[in-house]
C-alpha cells in the first residue's frame, strides 16, 4: 500500500504533464522557445555579445547590415555612434527582461491581494475599493504611466516601480470576480463548518483557486508591459541613456529614418518576436491551467 | 429603463470624481508639485511666488475642494508654455484626437468584422490560419514601430505619403493605419469566437433548415447576436485607442491631445497635464456610457424595469 503511494509522486506528474502537452503545442512550444532564447540573452549577453554595446567606433558609423571592419562583423549594421545593433539589441534584452519580470511581479501581488481582499469582505468595502479600480481604469494605461514619468521622473528603477504600481487593477478586477465565484463553492462552506478562521479560508482555500487566473494573466502582462517600457523610452519618458534599450534605439533610428532603415527595424523585430513569445506562452498555459479546456486540443 | 440609464449615469459621476482624485494627487506625487514645475534655476523666493500663485500653501483639502470647483467650471488654469487657459488648448487639440481615433476605429472595424467571419465560417481554413498570424503579429507589434515602418516605406521610399503633421487630409492615412492595426487584430479574433459560439445554436440551425440563404443565415441570425460582445470589445478598445494616440500623434507629429500631453510632461506644464488627463478619462468614459445604452437597444433580452 504504502509501496503504491510512493510511486504516484504527484509534481513530477504535473512537470510530465506539462511537458507532454508542451510537445503536442506547437504554439506553446515556439513561445517557450522565444522566451527561453530571450532570457538566456539577458543573463549571458556580455559573453555571447560580438561587440562593445554602448562604446562605439566612430569610423564605423551608419554602416549596413553585413559590414566588417578590423573589429568584426556588423551583422545587423551600426547606428550614429558607430555601435553594432545586434550587440544593442542583445544587451536591450535585459531591460525588457528585468521590467516585465519585477514589474509583473510587483503589480500581481499587489492585484491579487486588493482583489482577494475585496472580493471576500464584500459589502461597502468592496464597492469602495471597486470604485478606486474604475477611477485608475478611466485613465488609459500608456497615458497614466506617461504622466506619471513625467512628474516623477524617468530611470530604469523608477519605470520598475511606476509601472508596477500601476499595473495592478487589471488583476484587482480579474481576481474579485474568481473570488466573487469561488466565495460561494461548497468547499468553502465546509471550511468555515469545520470552524476555519476567515483569514485561513481566505488564503488557503480561495486564494489557491483564483491563482490560476491571476497567472495567465501575468503572461499576457508582460507583454503588455515589455510594451509599455518601450513606448516610454521611445517617448523619452522612460529608461535613459547609457543604458541599452530596444525603446531607445528606435528612439535614435527615428532620428536617422531616411538614410538607416536598419536602426529602426531590428529593434522593432526584437520586441515583436519577443512579446510574440509571451502571448503564445500565456495562450498555452491558459489552456493547460484551465480543466476545462485542457485535452480539447 | 430610464432607471437604469439613470444610475449609470450616477456611476459615471462617482468615477469622474475619483479620477479628479487620481489626477489631483498625481502631480503631488513627489509631495511637493512646485518641485516638478519650477524650473532649476529658480531661488527660493520665485519658489515661493510661484507656490503662492498656484495655492500650493494652503491645506491640501482646501487645494482639492479649489482644484474641483473650478475643474468643473472648466477652468484647469492657465498653461505657462502657451500662456493660454489649459482646458482652451485640449479641446482645440481634441478634435485632431477623436479625427485620428474614429478613423483608426473605422478601419480596425472594416478589416476585422468581415476577417472574423469568414475565419469563423471557414474553421481552420488556411485564410483562418493566415488571419490569426496577422492577428498575433497585429497584437505583439508596438503601434510606434509599424508607424515607423509605414515611414519608411510609404514617405521615404515611395514618397507617396507625407510622414508627419496634418496639412493634407493624406496625413491622416498613416497614423490611423497604424492605430487601427492594433484594434483589427484584437476584435478580429474577437469576431470570430463570438461568431463560431452562435453559429453552433440552435437557432442558427433552425434558420439553416427552414431553407434560408446563407448570407441571411450569417448576417440576419448569426451575427447580429454575435454583435453583442464584440460591442463590449468594441468599447474599451476604444480606450485602447485613445491611449495609443499618445504614442502614434508622437510619431507622426500629429497635432492631437495626445502628442501636446507629451509636449506639456516635458516641459512639466501641470495644468495642461491635468486637463488632459481629465479629458482622456472623461471621453474613456462616456464612450463606455454609450456603450452601455448601445447594449439596450441591440439586446431584447435586457430589460430594466
Amino acid at each position: 500500500m504504502t509501496a503504491d503511494i510512493a510511486s504516484l509522486p504527484p509534481r513530477r506528474n504535473a512537470l510530465l504533464r506539462a511537458i507532454a502537452t508542451m510537445l503536442h503545442s506547437p504554439v506553446g512550444a515556439t513561445g517557450t522557445c522565444i522566451v527561453t532564447v530571450v532570457v538566456l540573452l539577458a543573463l549571458f549577453g556580455p559573453q555571447v555579445s560580438p561587440h562593445d554595446p554602448i562604446k562605439g567606433n566612430l569610423r564605423a558609423r551608419f554602416e549596413a547590415p553585413g559590414y566588417s571592419d578590423a573589429s568584426g562583423i556588423y551583422r545587423l549594421g551600426s547606428d550614429q555612434l558607430g555601435r553594432d545593433i545586434f550587440s544593442r539589441i542583445i544587451a536591450g534584452s535585459r531591460v525588457s527582461v528585468l521590467v516585465g519580470v519585477v514589474s509583473v511581479l510587483i503589480s500581481g501581488t499587489i492585484g491579487v491581494l486588493y482583489g482577494l481582499v475585496s472580493g471576500f469582505v464584500g459589502g461597502r468595502l468592496d464597492s469602495l475599493m471597486m470604485r478606486i479600480v474604475d477611477g485608475l481604469l478611466a485613465v488609459p494605461f500608456i497615458i497614466l504611466v506617461v504622466a506619471i514619468s513625467g512628474v516623477v521622473g524617468a530611470g530604469l528603477g523608477t519605470l520598475i516601480l511606476i509601472l508596477g504600481l500601476t499595473g495592478w487593477v487589471t488583476y484587482a478586477r480579474v481576481i474579485r470576480g474568481e473570488v466573487l465565484k469561488v466565495r460561494e463553492q461548497e468547499y468553502v462552506i465546509a471550511a468555515y463548518a469545520l470552524g476555519q478562521r476567515r483569514l485561513v479560508v481566505m488564503l488557503r482555500h480561495i486564494l489557491p483557486n483564483v491563482i490560476s487566473s491571476a497567472i495567465v494573466l501575468a503572461a499576457v502582462q508582460v507583454g503588455v508591459t515589455v510594451l509599455a517600457e518601450s513606448s516610454l523610452s521611445f517617448l523619452g519618458l522612460g529608461v535613459k541613456p547609457p543604458t541599452v534599450t530596444w525603446g531607445l534605439m528606435l528612439s535614435d533610428g527615428r532620428q536617422y529614418i531616411n538614410s538607416a532603415w536598419w536602426m529602426t527595424t531590428f529593434p522593432g523585430i526584437a520586441i515583436t518576436v519577443t512579446v510574440l513569445g509571451v502571448v503564445f506562452l500565456g495562450d498555452w498555459l491558459r489552456d493547460f491551467l484551465d480543466p476545462n479546456v485542457r485535452g480539447r486540443g | 429603463m430610464r432607471a437604469f440609464i439613470l444610475s449609470r449615469l450616477l456611476q459615471l459621476v462617482v468615477t469622474m470624481f475619483m479620477v479628479s482624485l487620481v489626477v489631483f494627487f498625481m502631480v503631488r506625487l513627489r509631495g511637493d508639485p512646485i518641485l516638478v514645475m519650477a524650473p532649476p534655476n529658480f531661488d527660493a523666493e520665485q519658489i515661493a511666488k510661484l507656490r503662492a500663485a498656484w495655492g500650493f500653501d494652503k491645506p491640501l483639502g482646501e487645494q482639492y475642494i479649489t482644484f474641483l470647483s473650478k475643474a468643473l467650471r472648466g477652468d484647469f488654469g492657465k498653461s505657462f508654455q502657451a500662456n493660454r487657459p489649459a482646458m482652451e488648448l485640449v479641446i482645440e487639440r481634441l478634435g485632431y484626437t477623436y479625427l485620428l481615433a474614429s478613423a483608426a476605429a473605422g478601419i480596425g472595424l472594416t478589416i476585422a468584422i468581415p476577417l472574423g467571419i469568414v475565419s469563423a465560417l471557414k474553421r481552420n481554413s488556411l485564410l483562418d490560419l493566415l488571419s490569426t498570424a496577422l492577428a498575433s503579429l497585429g497584437t505583439a507589434m508596438p503601434s510606434f514601430w509599424l508607424g515607423l515602418m509605414l515611414i519608411i516605406i510609404f514617405s521615404v521610399h515611395l514618397r507617396m505619403l507625407p510622414a508627419f503633421g496634418a496639412l493634407e487630409p493624406r496625413a491622416l492615412i498613416m497614423p490611423a493605419v497604424t492605430l487601427g492595426v492594433g484594434m483589427a487584430a484584437r476584435l478580429s479574433r474577437l469576431t470570430r469566437s463570438a461568431m463560431l459560439e452562435v453559429l453552433s445554436q440552435d437557432y442558427v440551425r433552425t434558420a439553416r433548415s427552414k431553407g434560408l440563404a446563407q448570407k441571411a443565415v450569417v448576417l440576419r441570425h448569426a451575427l447580429r447576436n454575435a454583435l453583442i460582445p464584440i460591442v463590449t470589445v468594441f468599447g474599451l478598445q476604444l480606450g485602447w485607442l485613445l491611449g495609443g494616440s499618445v504614442v502614434v500623434e508622437s510619431v507622426f507629429s500629429w497635432p492631437g491631445l495626445g502628442r501636446q500631453m507629451i509636449d506639456s510632461i516635458n516641459v512639466r506644464d501641470i495644468a495642461m497635464v491635468q486637463a488632459g488627463l481629465f479629458f482622456f478619462a472623461l471621453s474613456f468614459i462616456l464612450i463606455n456610457y454609450a456603450i452601455d445604452v448601445i447594449y439596450i437597444l441591440i439586446d431584447p433580452r435586457i430589460r430594466f424595469d
